[in-house]
């Protein structure tokens, strides 16, 4: 055994380094935050305005909304979304007038959430476009949904009117076999990719089942907003 | 023993002890972020930025932190570049950040990391520490772009995005899923240890023939 006595470092010595050390780290963290707070917002919503112009070429401004229950209401200015809020984005053209309405609907696919946006139109109460948001399906197999133009002609006009007492569709949207299509509510599955296609059935039906009926009732609000 | 020059220092990761071909480390991100050649230098420029400012700031504050709290204070410096790097990311570019998920936030977690703060900036000058991370991190980037490149040509018949075979290319898809990491990493590994074979027996018949 050494004779060699062992230095003990005094447990104030331990604290003032951690001290110091979490001290230099909080304030480059809060300085980057900082610096790159208002690149890291522009980023966002120029992201989100690509994604809506995809699902409506006419689209010349995006306001973002909340739909609650009891009415809707413009997301800018709330620090927080009100209580079972869901996002949609009210989409106007060149001359202010209401271009159509986009949401975000997603399901579980084959290997992680598939989120994609869709384009509700109010005249002819159809989704007329999708464009995904994220996703990560097997390459050559479940990606085939961003260009199996025959799985894209299913969100021409796909049906999603609302039943008589506007509390719920018409027609639940549903993903069927390929080629087994008959109704204008369904989506024809692609054949060999049928869990990414039924995901993305079932993320929109959810997600229309809840907005179309909380939206339809308010919907002067929408076109009498001058953005 | 002679004091390696800096620019030793600096060399030692690109080649000698590159982190994936010849120490084996860092695999996570090696095996899951590797389906092209973007992501591939973008996670390596990330992980070198990490390794360079955290050794830095390892080397200069040595002397004053303790041996017992030592790990949990080059924990809390890494994790501070990573989250640097995190929030430098999305400010460049959403996409990538979309492409590269929760990689850049398991940067943290990459035994580099905490090997070379642990193993050389502990124990040198900011200096050297520097140089030795910062060729660490390139030797790392190197060999992520040497298994992206080989994946996103196989597996997409593109290289940076761009179509090298044309429409009728029919892409060997195995190669961007997950196996296809172990694939191509397997192959350089029997490329280096072939290559390091091949220089042993040389310097063994060159040492046979001066004795």
């Amino acid at each position: 055994m050494s004779d060699t006595p062992k230095t003990i470092t005094p447990s104030f010595a331990m604290v003032r380094t951690l001290g110091l050390v979490s001290v230099i780290c909080g304030i480059i963290i809060v300085g980057v935050y900082q610096i790159t707070l208002p690149a890291v917002n522009a980023n966002k919503k120029l992201a989100l305005e690509r994604q809506v112009f995809k699902v409506l070429p006419n689209a010349k401004k995006v306001v973002t909304y909340y739909a609650t229950p009891t009415g809707i209401v413009i997301a800018e200015g709330q620090d927080q979304p009100p209580a079972q809020a869901m996002v949609f984005y009210a989409v106007y053209d060149n001359s202010n007038k209401l271009a159509g309405i986009a949401a975000e609907a997603s399901s579980a696919g084959y290997a992680d959430q598939v989120r994609v946006l869709y384009a509700y139109d109010i005249a002819k109460q159809a989704i007329t476009g999708i464009g995904v948001v994220s996703m990560r399906e097997t390459p050559g197999i479940g990606d085939k949904i961003l260009t199996d133009e025959d799985f894209l002609r299913n969100f021409t006009a796909l049906d999603v009117r609302l039943s008589a007492d506007m509390q719920a569709l018409a027609n639940a949207v549903k993903t069927v076999k390929h080629g087994t299509k008959t109704n204008p509510w369904q989506i024809d599955a692609i054949a060999g990719a049928t869990v990414t296609s039924k995901a993305v059935g079932r993320g929109i039906n959810e997600s229309a089942q809840t907005l179309i009926p909380r939206l339809l009732p308010h919907l002067e609000k929408l076109t009498g907003v001058t953005p | 023993m002679s004091v390696p020059s800096n620019f030793d220092e600096f060399l030692d990761g690109i080649w000698k002890q590159n982190p994936i071909f010849v120490m084996v480390l860092g695999m996570c991100p090696t095996l899951a972020v590797t389906v092209s050649a973007v992501n591939s230098i973008s996670m390596g420029l990330a992980t070198t930025f990490v390794l360079a400012a955290s050794c830095l700031l390892v080397s200069i504050l040595r002397s004053a932190i303790p041996k017992q709290v030592r790990i949990a204070s080059y924990i809390v410096i890494i994790a501070t570049f990573v989250t640097v790097v995190d929030y430098a990311i999305q400010a460049i570019s959403l996409d990538l950040y979309e492409a590269l998920g929760a990689y850049i936030k398991l940067i943290v977690a990459n035994c580099i990391l905490l090997g070379r703060a642990e193993a050389h900036a502990a124990k040198n000058p900011p200096l050297p520490a520097t140089l030795n991370a910062f060729g660490m991190g390139l030797g790392f980037t190197l060999g992520l772009l040497a298994i992206g490149s080989v994946r996103e040509v196989l597996g997409a018949g593109k290289l940076f995005g761009l179509s090298l075979f044309g429409p009728h290319f029919q892409p060997w898809v195995v190669m961007v899923l997950p196996p296809g990491g172990f694939f191509v990493l397997a192959a350089w590994l029997i490329v280096f240890a072939a290559f390091r074979h091949i220089n042993i027996k040389r310097n063994t018949q060159l040492g046979g023939v001066q004795s």
